[in-house]
This record gives structure tokens, C-alpha cells and sequence, in this order.
């Protein structure tokens, strides 16, 4: 082809528009293979004290709602849905298909994002926030953990609080992500708007969907380290 | 057949979807018995098959090549390293009583 010929989104420095969008995916695999060691200290440091402290952590965990966070996984896979095919969208060259999709996703991570927040809230009026705020007084008979005021290791409250600062700085931490998420996605309507997407340019669309796949797979993990702890 | 050429149909994306729909129902009813220490196994191998689906069908990487399977495989290799490095520590550390002072 020649030059005067290419694809105005052919970067110069590229063979081919397969050749520019191959580098586009590395480059987003290697971010998250970076974000996967960025969550995964988080998740080993978790895994460290639940360990160490068994009791407490079951107890935690119960205090958290099971019902918001099951429906927060429905609505996080309904988003990861949608943003599967937004970007088929992309794919196929449909403009609309891709504003709709990305407006449901959007919706999506905002009734996440509705939800965890009244979560925190409730956690904050119950004295479950970390820090100078923190009060708890354990309940050891109305416990289904097996763990009485004798049985309990010194400083029971405080690896309970340890537990909920685990809690508050990784669902955090997922929720800014998806902030960000959110923010992407209205760029990207915005260029769809203006017609800066085709049939064969659309990887801005593609590496988004990649970053917010990979924040619902954080949250497949969580949900079942943090809410599932002691169900039984 | 690189990833973005490569377009999945709506079917295989709601099969999908309601894979992980089942895993996730799954996941909270197995929660509900008493495993013992295989409760949070169970838990994190259910977690990891509906990552695993994603990643495949969802991200593509069925579709994608092999470099982007290396960057995938290598993130999870060294997530293993960190994690089973950091738990084979911290679970031996008693094992061997602490030394008296001498």
C-alpha cells in the first residue's frame, strides 16, 4: 500500500493497522499484569492475617452484608456483559450499539458504586471504620464462629478493625478503579460521537474493555475473601 | 488470527455471562456448608475458573497470540511466587521453636 494510501489512523511508525493494534494489547497486558502485582500485595497481606487470625476475620466478615455484596457481583458481571459488547460493537462498526452499550455500563458501575456506598455508610454509623472512630464490643454468644471471651487471642477488637481496614482500603481502592473506568468510558462516547471509531480502528474501545474486565475480575475475588469468610 | 479481528457472537457472550451467573450462585451456596479448611479453597478455585473464562472469552485471549499469552501466564506466575513464597514463611514459622536466650 502505498503511503499516501494508509489508514489515517496508521501511526507512521507501524507496518500495519493488525501490527498498531498487536502493540496496543501488549502494552495493556503488561499494565495489568503490573496491576495484578499492585492488588496482589493487597491480597497476600490479607491472605498473611487471615491466617494468623482465623477467629477474628470470620467474625469481621459476618458483619458485612451478604445480600449487597451477592447483588454487586451480579450487577459487576452484567457491566463486564455489556462492556463485551461494546466492544463487539467496535468490531462490527455500529456506532449506536457502541454509545448504548457503554451508557449500560456505565449505568452498571454507577448502581455498584450507589450501592458501596451505602455500605460504607452503614459500616461507618456502625463504628466499623477504621481508625479514631472504630468501636466494637464483641458478642461472643451471638457468634456462629466458634470463639468465646476465653477462647479469644489478645486484642480480638483490634484484628477485627484489622480485618475492615482490609476491607475499606481494597473494595476502595477496586471502587477507584472503576471511577476511572467510568471516566474512560465517557471519553469514549465522546469520540464516538464524533465519528472517530470504524470498522477497523476502534482500539481505544478494546483496551478499555480489557481494564474493566480485569476490575470485575478483582472483584471476583474479593467478593468470596471478604463477604464468605463464615457463612456456615 | 489476531484478537480484534476476531469477533465472538452474541450467543458465546451470554453463555458466558451466565457461566459465571451459575459460578456465582455456586460460590455463595457452597459457602453455606461447612468445608472446614476447604471452604476458602473451594471459594478461590471457583473465583479463578470465572477468571479464567473471562480472560479467555471476554479479554480474547482464546483469540490473541502467543506474546499475550506469555504476559498473561507471567502475571500469574509471579502473583503464585509472591503468594506461596510469603504463606510458606509465615505457616513454618512456628514450626521450629524460637531459641532460648543464651
Amino acid at each position: 500500500m502505498a503511503a499516501d494510501q494508509h489508514s489515517p489512523h496508521l501511526a507512521h511508525h507501524f507496518d500495519s493497522m493488525e501490527q498498531q493494534q498487536e502493540s496496543s494489547s501488549l502494552g495493556m497486558w503488561l499494565f495489568l499484569a503490573q496491576e495484578v502485582m499492585f492488588f496482589g500485595g493487597l491480597f497476600v497481606a490479607y491472605a498473611v492475617y487471615r491466617f494468623k487470625y482465623p477467629e477474628a476475620f470470620a467474625v469481621a466478615s459476618s458483619h458485612l452484608s451478604l445480600g449487597w455484596g451477592a447483588f454487586n457481583t451480579v450487577v459487576l458481571i452484567c457491566s463486564s456483559l455489556t462492556m463485551a459488547l461494546a466492544v463487539r460493537a467496535g468490531q462490527l462498526g455500529d456506532k449506536r450499539g457502541i454509545i448504548r452499550y457503554l451508557l449500560a455500563t456505565i449505568f452498571l458501575a454507577s448502581v455498584f458504586l450507589g450501592v458501596k456506598g451505602v455500605e460504607y455508610t452503614e459500616k461507618y454509623n456502625d463504628g466499623l471504620m477504621p481508625g479514631p472512630a472504630f468501636e466494637y464490643t464483641p458478642d461472643f454468644d451471638r457468634y456462629t464462629v466458634p470463639v468465646t471471651a476465653e477462647t479469644a487471642p489478645p486484642n480480638f477488637v483490634g484484628n477485627v478493625q484489622l480485618f475492615f481496614s482490609f476491607y475499606f482500603v481494597m473494595t476502595g481502592l477496586h471502587a477507584l478503579h472503576m471511577v476511572i473506568g467510568i471516566g474512560l468510558m465517557i471519553w469514549l462516547i465522546v469520540k464516538a460521537l464524533r465519528d472517530r471509531f470504524s470498522k477497523e480502528y476502534f482500539t481505544p474501545i478494546e483496551m478499555t474493555g480489557l481494564y474493566w474486565h480485569f476490575v470485575d475480575i478483582v472483584w471476583i475475588f474479593l467478593f468470596p475473601l471478604v463477604y464468605l469468610v463464615w457463612r456456615h | 488470527m489476531s484478537s480484534s479481528t476476531h469477533i465472538s457472537s452474541l450467543k458465546s457472550y451470554l453463555n458466558v455471562f451466565w457461566t459465571l451467573m451459575a459460578l456465582t450462585l455456586l460460590t455463595v451456596v457452597v459457602a453455606f456448608f461447612d468445608l472446614g479448611p476447604f471452604n476458602i479453597i473451594v471459594a478461590v478455585s471457583i473465583a479463578s475458573v470465572k477468571a479464567y473464562v473471562v480472560i479467555l472469552y471476554f479479554m480474547h485471549v482464546k483469540y490473541s497470540n502467543h506474546i499475550i499469552w506469555l504476559t498473561v501466564a507471567a502475571g500469574f506466575i509471579w502473583f503464585v511466587l509472591m503468594l506461596g513464597l510469603t504463606i510458606a514463611d509465615y505457616a513454618t514459622r512456628e514450626w521450629i521453636p524460637y531459641p532460648e536466650a543464651w
